[in-house]
């Protein structure tokens, strides 16, 4: 038992047959925030490069 | 007079801002982390199954504070964008353009979330009601300003073009907020306002609030990440920038 509501994982997985709404929901914000971070890592790294390749040492 | 004065203008300077928010993000991450595992778990573990609307009602947990942070984002993006263009202001114009795609993107969450809340309860992804509606207005807004920003070669030119475009969305968003109570819309009237308080169980709502918090937390740490990386691009000319250039000076 997770907590009162929550017979199981798989119930709680299940979201009283609403799973694919709630953790579509959840799985999209959290790949979007992931996302985000990456995409700023990335950027920063082509900056660098940049930079590098305009003033070779 | 007692104690000494910090003068918060020479933080206007983007080459004095630049190691002040270097400071303060990992603190908004940490925060941000600490306040999404409690809000999950307060959220998805805690609160009860809703009466009428089953488990479906979860999707409050990340609908909510997306939609509350594409509006408040929205606002932050315009005032710093007009601070930009009114005070000749480099670092709020960039300040402004680090905010736009994180707007964006919450709002894209608001409307992705919202439609998967909207099948099961209303049996329809997506109605053209106004509280929709206007929020996907302001999704193409940030979309306008993300694009005429990048249309524009000369960075100052593009900060005031923009600014403009920003300025005039902004009666988009008491539109937004308003409209559950200006039209007869399918989505429900506000469960928190300022003057009636809530409609909603109280583990319900402080898992609601503790993720409003988590997000706005993790918006601060993006943010003032991406801000970092656009005064570098825009000042990679100047000398102060070239101890944080070389791609081996600093890895992220």
């Amino acid at each position: 038992m997770i907590a009162p509501y929550w017979s199981s994982w798989s119930d709680f997985l299940a979201m009283g047959g609403y799973g694919l709404y709630v953790w579509g929901s959840f799985g999209v914000t959290a790949l979007v925030m992931a996302g985000e971070m990456l995409s700023l890592r990335l950027r920063r790294r082509a900056l660098a490069d940049e930079v590098d390749e305009e003033n070779p040492s | 007079m007692a104690g000494q004065r910090i003068n918060w203008f020479k933080y206007a300077a983007p080459q004095r801002f630049y190691p002040l928010a270097g400071a303060a993000v990992p603190w908004f991450a940490a925060l941000a982390v600490l306040l999404t595992i409690a809000g999950l778990a307060i959220g998805l573990v805690i609160a009860p199954t809703d009466y009428k609307q089953g488990d479906s009602y979860r999707i409050i947990f990340v609908h909510v504070p997306s939609a509350w942070m594409s509006m408040v984002l929205y606002v932050a993006m315009a005032f710093w964008a007009a601070i930009g263009l009114i005070f000749n202001a480099r670092l709020a114009s960039m300040l402004a353009m680090a905010i736009a795609p994180t707007g964006a993107l919450m709002t894209f969450v608001a409307l992705w979330s919202g439609a998967l809340w909207g099948k099961p309860t209303w049996g329809t992804w997506w109605v053209w009601d106004a509280r929709l509606t206007s929020e996907l207005i302001l999704f193409f807004l940030y979309i306008g300003v993300l694009s005429l920003h990048a249309a524009i070669d000369d960075p100052r030119r593009a900060d005031r073009a923009t600014a403009l475009l920003s300025i005039v969305g902004v009666v988009n968003v008491p539109i937004i907020y308003f409209s559950v109570q200006w039209w007869n819309t399918l989505h429900q009237g506000a469960s928190v306002t300022v003057t009636q308080g809530t409609s909603m169980a109280t583990s319900m709502l402080t898992g609601m609030l503790v993720m409003a918090l988590a997000f706005w937390m993790y918006c601060f740490a993006v943010v003032l990440a991406r801000v970092r990386i656009i005064i570098l691009e825009r000042e990679r000319g100047s000398a102060w920038t070239r101890a944080h250039l070389p791609a081996t000076a600093e890895a992220a």
